[in-house]
C-alpha cells in the first residue's frame, strides 16, 4: 500500500533521498518527464507539451527527525532535532539511525529520581540515544555526526476506519499526488515533491519560481487536536470531516475567491470539506504565492491527530475526500484559469 | 554451545519481553513461562496467586533451594472512558508519567484493542510548555473507537500495556520493555540448563513470582508455601548511565551484580564470590544498605526465616519501555547461579551457621 510505503520510509530536511527514489521509481510510468532540481526536490511533469496555464500541485517528502551531533565518550550519542518536536515525546523510545542501526532514548529511572525531578520534562540538550556502544570508538564504526535518527512506527489500520503511522505530515500528501498523477488531465500538470518543509518551506520557494506555475495547490497533513478535555475552540480541524480548507497561517492569508470557490465544489458534489480553525504553522504555501510577481495558490489538508509524533492518526475517508476533492478542481481549474489571468473576478 | 545459549536467551527473553503481564494478570505470561520450564524440571505447578514453580530434584540429601524472580510487569489501568471515546488512566506499579506521551499501547479488554497516548502538537504548545512534564490524569488513549463501539470491547478496570519490540543493540546489548524482570525468568532457565549438566544434592526450585512491582507479593506466598532451606532472589538493578553519575556504580557487561547488606545472609554473599572466582565468571559487589526492593525482601522474613541471597542483572533505564541490558550479563547470572547450587555443601546447616 502506498501510503504505508511512503509512512515507513525515513527522510528527514536534507535526507530525502530515500522517499525520493521511492517515488521517482513509483511514477516513471505514469509521468512524461521526472527530474530533480538543484535542491532536491523531485519534479514530474504530465502534458509539457500542451500550451496554456500550468498547474502546480505540492507535497513536502520530508519529515521530523533527530540529527547526531555529538558521541560522547562513554559511546552516547546527542542529538538535536531537525523540525519541530516537543522533547517530551522521546523518552523511551527506539529510534533508526543508517538503516541498519536501532539506538533507544530513555532516562534516569524513576527510582533515582527525586520528587521534584518527575514534575520537571527533560529538554534535548539533556536527552541521548544509547546505540549499546562500549567506548566513543565503538560508536564511531556505526556513526558520523550529522547522521539522522528516524522515528520507528508501523503504519497500520486503526481503530474504525483510520490509519496510524509516522510521518503522515506530509506523506499523505505525496500519497495523494502520486494517486492524481496517475489520472489524465488536458493541460500541463507539473508535480513538485519539496525538500525541507520542516526547517523553513525552503524547497517549495526553489520548486515554485523554476516551475513558474499559475496555480498552486498544496496538500498537507495538518494539526487535528479534536482530542479529550479540549474545547471545540482549540480542535483546529476533526477527523472525519473531510479536508481541511486553509484559511490563513503564519506564513499565508489565502485568497477568498479561490475558498469561496473550493467550498462551492465541494458542495456541489457533495464531498465533505472543513476549514482549518487556527492560524499556527506554515506551509509550502506561504512561499509559492509569493514567489516572482505571486501565484494564486490553495492548500487542502488532511486532518491528522499527533502530528510530529510517533505515531499520527488519520482517517481514510478524509484522505479519499481530499484525493477527490482536488481531482474535482483540477478538472474544473482550466475553465476558470484565463491566460495568467486567474486574479480576474469574472473568472471564479 | 555459547552461541547456541545465547539465542535461546536472546530469543526467550523476546519472547517474554513482548508478552503481556501488568501484575496481578500474569496469568498468560505464566503460560509461556511452564511451557518453557517444563523440559527442564521433574514438575511444574502453579499456585491460587500465579506464582509458577519448577521442581528440579536434587541427587543428594534434598535440602530445598528457592530461586525466585518475578514475571509481572508494571503497566496502566483503565480509570475513565470518556463520552468522545478516549480513556483516562492511572498506572500500576511505579511507572514515570514523562515515559509516556506518544506510546503505542495494548487495551487488554475482551480482546486486545490498540491505542496511542496522545501528545499535542509543538504548533500548539504555548510558551513554557516543554519545561512542564504532562500529568498523567492530563493524557489520554485515543483507540480510534466511538463511545459504543468501545462499550463493546473496553470496560473501566482494564489493564494496558505498552506495546514495544525488542531490539538488538551492539554487542549483544538489548533492549525491550519488561526486561525487568523477565532477564530473571531467562536467568533461571539458563541456571536450570546449566544444572542439567552439573551434579547438584539439593531440589532446586525455580519461582516465576507475580506481583514484585506492587510490593513483592507473589514472594511472600511462594517463599512461605515452600518454606525453603536457603533463596536467591534474581532481580535486575540499576547501571549506569551518563545521567546517573554518583548515583550508580554498577555498568552493563561486567557480571551480574551480587548483592550484601542486611537482607543477604553473608555465607551466601561469600559463597557467591568464591564461586564467580573458581569459575572465573565476572560479578560486581552491590552493596545494599536496607531494603533491597526486590523479592529477596519479604522472603528473608518468610516462617522462622529463610537464608536469603540476591543476585541482579545491570539494567539501563529501568521502568521505560526501552529497558536495556547486557544479554552476557544474563549468561553469566545463570552460570554463577548453577555453579553456586552445584557447590553447595550437602550439610547446608553448618554452611549457613553464623
Amino acid at each position: 500500500m502506498l501510503l504505508k510505503n511512503l509512512s515507513e520510509l525515513n527522510g528527514t530536511s536534507g535526507d530525502e533521498r530515500l522517499v525520493r527514489n521511492f517515488l521517482h521509481q513509483h511514477l516513471e510510468p505514469f509521468v512524461e518527464t521526472i527530474n530533480v532540481d538543484k535542491m532536491g526536490n523531485l519534479i514530474a511533469t504530465k502534458n509539457g507539451h500542451l500550451g496554456g496555464p500550468r498547474v502546480m500541485i505540492a507535497a513536502h517528502m520530508d519529515e521530523v527527525a533527530l540529527m547526531i551531533m555529538e558521541i560522547t565518550n562513554d559511546g552516547y550519542l546527542k542529538f538535536q532535532p531537525v523540525g519541530g518536536i516537543d522533547p517530551r515525546i522521546l523518552i523511551s523510545k527506539p529510534v533508526q539511525i543508517n538503516e541498519s542501526l536501532v539506538g533507544v532514548i530513555g532516562a534516569k529511572a524513576i527510582h533515582l529520581q527525586k520528587r521534584s525531578e518527575r514534575q520537571k520534562a527533560l529538554s534535548f540538550d539533556q536527552l541521548y540515544i544509547d546505540i549499546g556502544a562500549k567506548s566513543k570508538e565503538d560508536a564511531a564504526k556505526q556513526v558520523k555526526l550529522g547522521d539522522y535518527a528516524y522515528f520507528m512506527t508501523k503504519c497500520e489500520p486503526f481503530g474504525e476506519g483510520l490509519y496510524k503511522g509516522k510521518a503522515f505530515d506530509d506523506r499523505v500528501g505525496c500519497a495523494i499526488l502520486v494517486e492524481l498523477l496517475k489520472k489524465s488531465y488536458d493541460f500541463p500538470l507539473v508535480a513538485a515533491f519539496t525538500v525541507q518543509e520542516e526547517v523553513g518551506l525552503r524547497g517549495a520557494k526553489v520548486a515554485a519560481y523554476h516551475i513558474a506555475p499559475d496555480f498552486a495547490i498544496v496538500i498537507e497533513g495538518t494539526v487535528a487536536a479534536d482530542v479529550a478535555d479540549r474545547e471545540e475552540e482549540g480542535w483546529v480541524t476533526e477527523l472525519g470531516q473531510g479536508p481541511a480548507c486553509s484559511l490563513m497561517d503564519r506564513t499565508t492569508l489565502y485568497n477568498p475567491q479561490l475558498i469561496q470557490w473550493v467550498t462551492e465544489l465541494a458542495r456541489q458534489k457533495g464531498i465533505p470539506l472543513q476549514f482549518r480553525r487556527g492560524s499556527s504553522g506554515g506551509n509550502d504555501a506561504g512561499p509559492i504565492h509569493v514567489s516572482k510577481a505571486g501565484i494564486p495558490t490553495i492548500v487542502l489538508s488532511v486532518p491528522c491527530r499527533y502530528i510530529h509524533s510517533f505515531a499520527s492518526v488519520i482517517s481514510v475517508k478524509d484522505y479519499s475526500a481530499c484525493l477527490n476533492l482536488v481531482d474535482e478542481l483540477l478538472k474544473e481549474l482550466p475553465g476558470k484559469l484565463g491566460v495568467g489571468s486567474i486574479d480576474k473576478e469574472d473568472n471564479l | 554451545m555459547g552461541n547456541a545459549q545465547m539465542e535461546s536467551a536472546r530469543e526467550f527473553l523476546s519472547l517474554l519481553s513482548m508478552s503481556s503481564g501488568v501484575s496481578g494478570y500474569e496469568g498468560s505470561i505464566a503460560t509461556s513461562v511452564m511451557e518453557r520450564l517444563i523440559p527442564l524440571t521433574d514438575e511444574v505447578r502453579c499456585d491460587t496467586i500465579g506464582n509458577v514453580y519448577a521442581l528440579k530434584k536434587g541427587h543428594g540429601k534434598r535440602s530445598k533451594i528457592m530461586l525466585a524472580a518475578h514475571m509481572d510487569e508494571i503497566g496502566l489501568i483503565v480509570k475513565k472512558i470518556d463520552p468522545r471515546g478516549f480513556l483516562s488512566f492511572t498506572s500500576i506499579g511505579g511507572v514515570d508519567q514523562r515515559t509516556l506521551l506518544s506510546q503505542e499501547v495494548l487495551v487488554h479488554g475482551r480482546r486486545p484493542i490498540p491505542g496511542i497516548i496522545g501528545c499535542l502538537p509543538p504548533h500548539l504548545l504555548q510558551q513554557g510548555d516543554p519545561a512542564q512534564a504532562v500529568k498523567m490524569e492530563e493524557m489520554s488513549i485515543d483507540v480510534g473507537l466511538s463511545f459504543a463501539k468501545i462499550n463493546e470491547v473496553i470496560q473501566v478496570g482494564d489493564v494496558i500495556t505498552l506495546r514495544r519490540e525488542t531490539y538488538p543493540l551492539l554487542n549483544n546489548v538489548m533492549a525491550g520493555k519488561s526486561l525487568d524482570d523477565r532477564a530473571g525468568v531467562v536467568v533461571m532457565m539458563v541456571c536450570l540448563q546449566e544444572l542439567s549438566r552439573l551434579k547438584h544434592s539439593h531440589d532446586v526450585i525455580a519461582v516465576a513470582t507475580t506481583q514484585e512491582e506492587i510490593g513483592a507479593r507473589g514472594a511472600l506466598t511462594s517463599a512461605y508455601t515452600l518454606n525453603p532451606d536457603l533463596a536467591v532472589a534474581i532481580d535486575v538493578t540499576h547501571g549506569s548511565t551518563p545521567d546517573t553519575k554518583g548515583q550508580v556504580s554498577i555498568d552493563l557487561g561486567k557480571g551480574p551484580a551480587v548483592a550484601l547488606g542486611p537482607n543477604i545472609h553473608p555465607a551466601i554473599y561469600r559463597h557467591f564470590s568464591e564461586t564467580a572466582q573458581e569459575h572465573r565468571l565476572p560479578f560486581q559487589i552491590e552493596p545494599t544498605p536496607g531494603h533491597s526492593g526486590t523479592d529477596a525482601w519479604p522472603i528473608q522474613v518468610t516462617q522462622a526465616g529463610i537464608p536469603t541471597g540476591l543476585i541482579s542483572i545491570p539494567l539501563r533505564y529501568m521502568h521505560t519501555s526501552v529497558e536495556t541490558l547486557d544479554l552476557q550479563d544474563v549468561l553469566d547470572s545463570g552460570k554463577l547461579l548453577a555453579h553456586f547450587i552445584a557447590s553447595l555443601p550437602d550439610d547446608l546447616e553448618g554452611f549457613l551457621c553464623y
